[in-house]
């Protein structure tokens, strides 16, 4: 029998439409910022992709400014049904550019086209069209007759899902009446700098958006700018402590999206195939690069031989290599400090003394790449049970009862999301009810929607985002 | 339960699910329960697939010689199942490097006609039995409709399954009819159909699956082509999990054939990329792989000439039979 490979099928990168340079944006114009311009680097090939000027301490001031500017003089008086226009303006024209962005997306990023292409841009898209309807209802929203905006919003997202955060930050933002100045991270600037294009095209007033790539020095200043009404940080727990004690006693309004190390249980009477699936989709979606992901499998001890069997034959079929083949599932990390990160933490799973499995798939030369891995036989005391390892690492434990799987999953200082797989649904509701996670999800995993609030517990923050509930952050009630 | 005549090659746990009645129930109720949402999910995930070029003509090349070339009409005339066999041997007159198909299958009255056009080709004869296409006729006359088929020289069964037996829970009726089958089959190999499009759910589809395998059932195959839905993807993907988890347990590879429906090559390309992906790369062999289909064939034809010539010409440039 001869072996099938599948050809490569690569999307061109030149839809991307890449420019040498990009400049920030501030009060409807792009223009030189005054810090050091920072590279920005394809984590596939480790080339340099583009320039991007970054802001400085000033330059922080001048957007807040312009923000608060735009907010007093047009955007925080307009009427809702006119924001609204806006705002599904900005939603089709991410749908017209959408395959722009996608391969954007995947270059800067590394993660696969199929991720950008399926998931990111019309999940980012959605955002837009969904908040767009509430600008003009807010007064049915129930959060009282006439919740008014906050004002100026600073607003710092991460590298994992660039285009989409910042989508999922502005959108309720400007649905509520707020004004932005967005931070895009250090090493995914791009898409959020064509999605200011994108807002620039839709003609938006100038200074409603501003956005200040740049790193973490530019992140805090535009935090603890005096004239911020509203921070929200999606990030990591270690940061989002430092701005929490910064805002404390402030009375500014703070939301906190930050780590997680989400448990996914996997009762014995599951529908198996799905939950192999579901795990796969759970942990080693977008590199698992993801807050949410399910990067704790707890598993029914009656079945748990068979199902890390079926999960390594499914995992071994995981194609990983260049994020820009349509056939990629498991793309590049997305820098070598976090593949560094990842390796060190899969070695402490090794000493510590779990039994380590990793997909036998061939890796890139170039670029940065951490092959599938599985943990099996670790216990709650491992770190790599504890810790968030933000990689495409699986840690697999096993419980005999219910009531220890819930003690299991529970049993962590995060909370963001779990999830369930049985056939069994009053034990669904039952799990659910015990689980300390803002997201819980039944037979099936990493479902995103933006009329789905979405947050965490303990040390993975506080406030939602998404749905009806995620307009509170952003409004006065 | 009439005496089975499994192999004994069955790991212990599998013949004691077969020992009577309420252990197959118990056995087959047992299997993990499939999500329709994560199976539909999972199958329109690998249907985005980009096979193209050298992976493109391969797969090609591969189905070709995975189609079963049937015809199942009531017109049917030696006219035309001799016209079919000669486009089983050549499917392409243009190009002599086209593959043979793997089997013409027809009616068990046809099935001499076939024979004697395919004698020495290597091809197979496969005969629709049991009361094709309803399977609704004695124990008495499926067995002698198959034995009619085998006696005429076909090298290949396809059983229908007693839908209405399966659906009201006798299991073990279907399982004895199965055995009994393919005992009359001799050294042809059974195929057996499940009609996947009338057990309506996919935990069901599952339970006939393993139903078959366990009843000695070399093939499982999805439909009859007579009965809307027939072919899908995530029945199919369904279906190849079963024959992978059934090696798992006994070693043994069965085959798994969808049929009705898969009409271009595109849509076939999915279904290899499933059997890639979900089975594995052993199942892509017409041993362990077929397509159930008529006009499929032609389909595949005109795009290896694309892909070969670099333009499109055309139905009228590959023959109709």
């Amino acid at each position: 029998m001869t072996m099938w490979e599948y050809a490569p099928a690569p999307e061109s990168r030149d839809i991307a439409n890449l420019k040498p340079t990009y400049r920030m944006f501030v009060d409807g114009q792009f223009v030189e910022g005054g810090g050091e311009p920072l590279k920005t680097v394809n984590p596939a090939t480790e080339e340099v992709l583009a320039e991007v000027s970054t802001a400085t301490a000033a330059d922080v001031d001048r957007a807040v400014k312009a923000a608060r500017r735009a907010y007093d003089r047009v955007w925080g008086r307009m009427p809702g049904a006119e924001r609204a226009k806006y705002i599904f303006r900005i939603a089709r024209l991410v749908q017209e550019r959408a395959r722009e962005l996608a391969v954007l997306e995947s270059l800067d990023n590394g993660k696969p086209i199929r991720e950008s292409r399926d998931v990111d841009v019309p999940t980012a898209a959605a955002h837009f069209f969904y908040h767009a309807g509430w600008a003009d209802k807010l007064g049915h929203a129930g959060l009282g007759p006439d919740p008014r905006p906050l004002g100026v919003a600073g607003q710092v997202i991460p590298w994992n899902f660039p285009l989409l955060m910042a989508a999922w930050k502005i959108a309720p933002a400007l649905a509520c009446g707020n004004t932005v100045v967005l931070k895009p991270a250090e090493t995914t600037p791009l898409t959020a700098l064509v999605l200011a294009e994108i807002i620039q095209q839709a003609d938006l007033p100038p200074g409603v958006v501003n956005v200040l790539p740049g790193a973490g020095d530019v992140g805090a200043a535009v935090v603890s700018h005096p004239d911020v009404d509203k921070v929200a940080f999606t990030g990591s727990t270690d940061v989002g402590k430092t701005i929490q004690r910064q805002l404390a006693g402030t009375g500014r309004k703070l939301t906190l999206e930050l780590g997680g190390k989400a448990a996914n249980i996997v009762f014995d009477d599951a529908p198996l195939d799905q939950a192999v699936e579901g795990i796969v989709n759970g942990i080693f979606f977008n590199q698992g690069h993801v807050c949410c992901a399910g990067s704790r499998l707890l598993v029914q001890e009656s079945v748990a031989d068979e199902l890390l069997e079926k999960l390594r034959v499914r995992v071994s079929a995981l194609r990983v290599g260049d994020p820009l083949d349509k056939n990629t599932d498991v793309g590049a990390i997305n820098s070598r400090e976090q593949l560094v990160k990842i390796q060190e933490l899969a070695s402490s799973g090794e000493a510590e003394g779990a039994e380590r499995w990793t997909s036998s798939c061939p890796l890139p030369d170039k670029g940065f790449f951490f092959a599938p891995t599985v943990f099996s036989n670790v216990s709650q005391a491992m770190r790599i049970a504890r810790e968030e390892i933000f990689g495409p690492v699986l840690s697999v434990l096993t419980f005999r009862t219910p009531d220890e799987a819930v003690a299991k999953a529970n049993n962590t200082p995060y909370g963001l999301s779990a999830g369930i797989w049985t056939e069994k649904g009053s034990r669904i509701l039952w799990a659910a009810q015990k689980m300390r996670a803002g997201v819980v999800w039944a037979n099936t995993f990493n479902r995103f929607d933006p009329t789905a609030p979405f947050g965490g517990y303990q040390e993975s923050g506080f406030g939602r985002e998404g749905g009806r509930t995620g307009l509170e952050a952003y409004l006065d009630v | 339960m009439a005496a089975p005549t499994t192999s004994p090659s069955l790991p212990p746990a599998l013949a004691d699910a077969v020992r009577d009645d309420a252990s197959l129930r118990r056995f087959l109720h047992g299997l993990p329960g499939v999500d329709q949402v994560g199976v539909e999910q999972r199958a329109a995930g690998l249907g985005t697939r980009s096979i193209k070029k050298a992976a493109k003509l391969w797969a090609i090349d591969a189905a070709i010689g995975m189609v079963d070339l049937t015809t199942l009409e009531g017109a049917d005339t030696p006219g035309k199942v001799r016209s079919l066999a000669a486009k089983a041997r050549r499917p392409d007159p243009d190009n002599p490097d086209v593959p043979k198909v793997a089997a013409v299958c027809v009616y068990p009255d046809m099935v001499a006609t076939a024979v004697g056009e395919l004698r020495g080709t290597g091809i197979g004869v496969a005969s629709v039995a049991t009361a094709f296409p309803s399977g609704r006729s004695s124990l008495k006359v499926k067995l002698e409709d198959t034995a009619f088929a085998v006696e005429a020289g076909a090298t290949e069964i396809d059983m229908v399954i007693d839908r209405g037996a399966f659906l009201s829970g006798r299991y073990g009726q279907v399982f004895d009819e199965i055995v009994q089958v393919k005992h009359a089959c001799g050294d042809a190999h059974l195929k057996v159909i499940l009609e996947t499009g009338e057990l309506a759910t996919y935990d069901n589809v599952r339970r006939a699956s393993w139903l078959a395998l366990l009843a000695g059932g070399d093939f499982i195959k999805t439909s009859t082509g007579k009965v809307s839905p027939a072919a899908t993807l995530p029945v199919t993907h369904v279906m190849l999990q079963a024959v992978r988890d059934w090696r798992t347990q006994t070693g043994q590879l069965r085959g798994v054939k969808p049929a009705g429906g898969i009409r271009s090559t595109k849509d076939a390309i999915k279904y290899l990329v499933a059997v890639h992906e979900v089975a594995g790369p052993e199942w892509l062999t017409a041993e362990l792989f077929r397509f159930g289909a008529s006009t499929l064939l032609n389909d595949l034809l005109m795009q290896r000439r694309t892909q070969l010539e670099g333009h499109y010409s055309g139905p009228d440039y590959v023959t109709v039979d």
